[in-house]
């Protein structure tokens, strides 16, 4: 059976429809991110996941029994979710010993179990020697540690994440990323991520659905979606791409699937000028021009394949890796 | 963590249930009744008051006929408008100039400035009134008799008992308003915004004058119609002063048709006018400072230097020590002379020093001590009751708990726009006849005081609500605690600073409260604003200036409190006032 079941969500404020006709189904232990620009519903989502707000339509189920539809929701303190913030609420009034304990105590567990769960918490995330300070003198970093070991220790049915590392500066986010994702793997806790840092989604997540203004564009595991985008959205906010329009029909083709030579390829060959480039250290970035086309192409080669501007080179093209889009 | 705690959360055993209502609907009704009867019922009253016959209950237009059937009735309506006029300008001349320099400029002592702002901002104005009867009372006052002393002519050229001499007196004790408005708009003009002006080829004062000074013109203008309103609404100074001068404004007036008989319907009607203009006046002000792209532009984000004066410096100091000596040094200076003399027109020797006047305030005159008690505790109840009522409110609406709650913030700033005299006669016609029958009671006092303060708390309340991020209450809530548990375990301790700042707020102009008291007090209810009053009616100016000062002294540590709780400035930010 699955853990959380979304069906037909919809949020509408009079006219307008910040979400519409979501539907979902997580397993359990399963991670999946609602990835997509902002203002596209998927922070809604969330907090009608977790009871924040009731939905204008459809439901949702935790373990088959409905938790929210617009008839009425369970309220956030009984639906046994947590849930990490992009502000991470940390409690400036609390020690952070106290802040990671607060969910245990309000569920009145024992003083030795209290402490035991704090404790090894901390030592999970790295912060048993912070455990008497207050926030105000922990850093960013620091206190995002501080939410994550609180929203895990109480062993939630469901993990909610709000844009959790927008806070945090480039590095950081990077560690971070990496750190959700052992954290997971090592308590299995069901868990639904908000971001619209595709590589952060990519990292963490089983799934990734990618929304656009209140719908579900795509479904999939991080690879397919890169890999087979179903529709010129995803295709563009997943990764950079070409569109190609060839019969009718539009295709997405990722500029590092375009091969660059200085002579002309066994097959499929284009030949075409080099307009612009820059150097990005880990790789080039080319804009060529086909011959006797107007629209450019974007192609990414090795830092080590240099052309200047002006010259002809040959694109090499394998149809196969052309995805049709909508 | 061990894998051997299941994960069960506080109700795993019971089955989810939907649309869990709680009983925060009590709450909700307990606080709208409130508000209906601290300001809908006696603002409801007055209106009705003033269209029912005397005696007869029903419906008339007899009481205006009788308010405004004299000339001199409206005479004391101009008297009103001409002294809100006169007394505002006069405060703009005394408060923009210190304003900009503590806000904007180099000029030495500008902390100092800032404490002789907070101190007359602390006076009362029946303090200050009383204070400038002793200077320039008519012959008998010190800067008459100085004048004498050094010109040797037969009489000094200042009588404080005329209508320049109210308007002096009201300016005084108001610029602040007009200082905090302005400090606060200068406050939020970046420094860059002026670099911009000199980069281009403007020196200081081009750019003061064409850049700086019309960013804070809306607030300063909005500061003028705040003292307007203040003028015209005050009963104190104009008791004082206007009445031995023979003329008459709003107030006095509505005081003397409260007199023997009590007209309260009469009372009613001519407190109409007064209302009125204080309504217009008041969205006036909002609409003017709440102009978009006006000083919002930048935020607190830009960087502000001070402008480097040169010697200008010293004159605009100068100019601030002036302003003090008017509003403070000189008044207090003779307030302690005659608190501690003998006899005050005897002067400074130290055979006419005594503590007499203390002891007798203190300990032998039968009331005295005892209505600065009645002050303190019903300011506090005041404040509590306020605090309270204004922290749900603004809790209610900052989290939008229930539809249309915004007309209950609407009801708690409403007040504002409600003079004291005008409040107070609401409440009498309210909550004297039976059957409350609250007239002379302690509680007719604190409910008065509650409503009057009711929007100070209610600004406070709300903008300390709203920098509290909401995740933070919603953290609570999915871990499993309740609204009440986010309430009690983090929204009370993270407000508990601004909440103690909003309840001083409340509290000490309570303690100093007269428009409202005067109307409203019993033989058992006597505040110490009221016993002032009398006292300044009965002549005894040693007694008088001894309780002035003992009420002074007890601010203080009220003060100090504050300003440790919630900052130096606390009391001279915009949302004092």
């Amino acid at each position: 059976m699955s853990k959380l079941v979304l069906k037909n969500i919809g949020k509408r404020y009079d006219a307008f429809a910040a979400v519409s006709d979501f539907s979902l189904e997580l397993q359990k232990g399963e991670f999946v991110s609602l990835l997509g620009p902002s203002g596209c519903g998927k922070t809604t989502t969330l907090r009608m996941i977790a009871g924040f707000m009731p939905p204008t339509s459809g439901t949702i189920e935790l373990d088959g029994q409905v938790i929210s539809s617009p008839a009425g929701v369970v309220p956030p303190e009984r639906r046994r979710m947590s849930m990490i913030f992009q502000s991470y609420a940390i409690w400036p009034n609390m020690t952070v010993g106290q802040n990671v304990g607060f969910g245990l105590e309000v569920r009145k567990v024992s003083r030795a179990e209290y402490d035991r769960r704090v404790d090894a918490i901390l030592d999970i995330v790295q912060l048993r020697s912070l455990k008497e300070r207050y926030p105000a003198e922990l850093s960013g970093g620091q206190q995002q540690r501080v939410a994550l070991a609180r929203a895990i220790v109480v062993e939630p049915e469901v993990l909610l994440l709000d844009e959790p590392l927008s806070n945090l500066d480039a590095n950081l986010r990077e560690e971070m990323r990496f750190e959700i994702r052992r954290l997971h793997d090592e308590f299995k806790i069901t868990t639904v991520y908000v971001t619209h840092d595709q590589s952060e989604a990519m990292v963490t997540s089983d799934r990734i659905v990618v929304m656009n203004k209140g719908r579900v564009e795509q479904v999939d595991a991080p690879h397919v979606l890169y890999g087979k985008p179903q529709s010129r959205f995803v295709a563009g906010f997943i990764g950079r791409t070409n569109f190609i329009e060839r019969d009718g029909a539009m295709f997405s083709l990722r500029p590092q699937s375009i091969g660059l030579s200085r002579d002309k390829p066994a097959a499929n060959g284009v030949e075409a000028e080099i307009i612009d480039r820059a150097y990005l250290g880990e790789h080039w970035d080319y804009q060529v021009k086909p011959l006797g086309e107007t629209k450019g192409l974007r192609v990414s080669t090795a830092p080590t394949i240099i052309f200047e501007l002006g010259q002809r080179v040959w694109l090499e093209i394998d149809p196969a890796t052309m995805v049709r889009v909508e | 963590m061990t894998a051997a705690s299941p994960a069960l959360g506080p109700e795993a055993g019971r089955p989810a249930r939907l649309g869990g209502r709680d009983s925060s609907w009590l709450l909700w009704l307990a606080i709208i009744a409130t508000l209906l009867f601290l300001v809908v019922s006696p603002f409801v009253y007055l209106v009705m008051t003033s269209f029912t016959g005397e005696g007869t209950g029903g419906f008339t237009l007899d009481n205006y006929v009788a308010a405004y059937g004299r000339e001199r009735y409206v005479q004391a309506l101009i008297n009103s408008l001409e002294l809100g006029m006169g007394s505002a300008l006069l405060a703009g001349v005394l408060a923009v100039p210190l304003a900009w320099g503590v806000s904007r400029t180099n000029m030495p002592g500008r902390g100092f400035v800032r404490m002789l702002v907070l101190a007359t901002f602390i006076t009362p104005p029946y303090t200050g009134a009383v204070a400038w009867i002793l200077l320039a009372g008519p012959n008998a006052g010190w800067l008459n008799k100085f004048y004498v002393l050094v010109t040797g002519a037969d009489a000094g050229p200042f009588n404080i008992y005329s209508f320049p001499g109210l308007v002096t007196v009201v300016a005084l004790y108001s610029f602040p308003y007009i200082f905090i408005f302005t400090t606060a708009a200068l406050e939020l003009v970046s420094s860059e915004m002026e670099d911009a002006a000199n980069i281009l080829g403007a020196g200081t004062w081009k750019t003061m004058r064409r850049v700086t000074l019309p960013l804070a013109l809306p607030a300063i203008l909005g500061g003028l119609i705040i003292c307007f309103l203040e003028a015209i609404a005050l009963f104190a100074s104009p008791a004082m002063i206007a009445i031995p001068a023979r003329f008459n404004v709003v107030t006095t007036q509505l005081f003397q048709f409260f007199g023997n008989p009590v007209r309260v319907e009469v009372a009613a009607a001519y407190a109409m006018p007064l209302l009125g203009v204080t309504i217009l006046l008041v969205l006036v002000q909002r609409l003017m400072t709440r102009r978009k792209g006006f000083v919002s532009l930048t935020g607190k984000g830009g960087e502000r230097r001070p402008i480097a004066l040169g010697k200008w410096r010293w004159a605009l100091f100068g100019y601030a020590m002036v302003v003090g000596s008017l509003s403070v040094f000189l008044p207090y200076l003779f307030l302690m002379q005659a608190a501690f003399a003998k006899a005050w027109g005897r002067g400074f020797s130290f055979d006419n020093l005594s503590l007499r006047n203390f002891h007798f305030i203190l300990f032998e005159h039968a009331t005295a001590a005892l209505s600065v008690w009645h002050s303190f505790l019903f300011g506090g109840a005041a404040a509590t009751l306020g605090a309270v009522v204004t922290l749900g409110v603004a809790y209610i609406v900052t989290r939008r708990l229930v539809p249309y709650a915004e007309i209950l913030g609407f009801l708690c700033v409403a007040p504002f726009v409600i003079p004291g005299v005008v409040l107070a006669i609401g409440f009498y016609a309210a909550y004297a006849p039976p059957p409350l029958a609250l007239y002379g009671t302690s509680m007719i006092m604190i409910l008065a005081f509650t409503t009057r303060f009711l929007p100070i708390g209610y600004v406070n309340a709300s903008s300390a609500l709203r920098s509290l991020n909401p995740e933070m209450e919603e953290a609570v809530r999915v871990l499993g605690g309740s609204r009440i548990t986010a309430l009690r375990r983090v929204v009370a301790p993270l407000l508990k600073r601004s909440l103690l700042g909003a309840w001083l707020l409340m509290f000490i102009p309570a303690t100093r409260e007269l428009s409202t008291a005067i109307f409203l007090y019993g033989p058992n209810t006597k505040v110490v604003s009221v016993m002032i009053f009398d006292m300044s009616e009965e002549g005894n100016f040693e007694y008088l200036a001894a309780l002035a000062l003992i009420l002074q002294v007890l601010t203080l540590p009220l003060l100090y409190i504050g300003q440790r709780a919630i900052g130096r400035d606390f009391m001279l930010r915009r949302t004092a006032t």
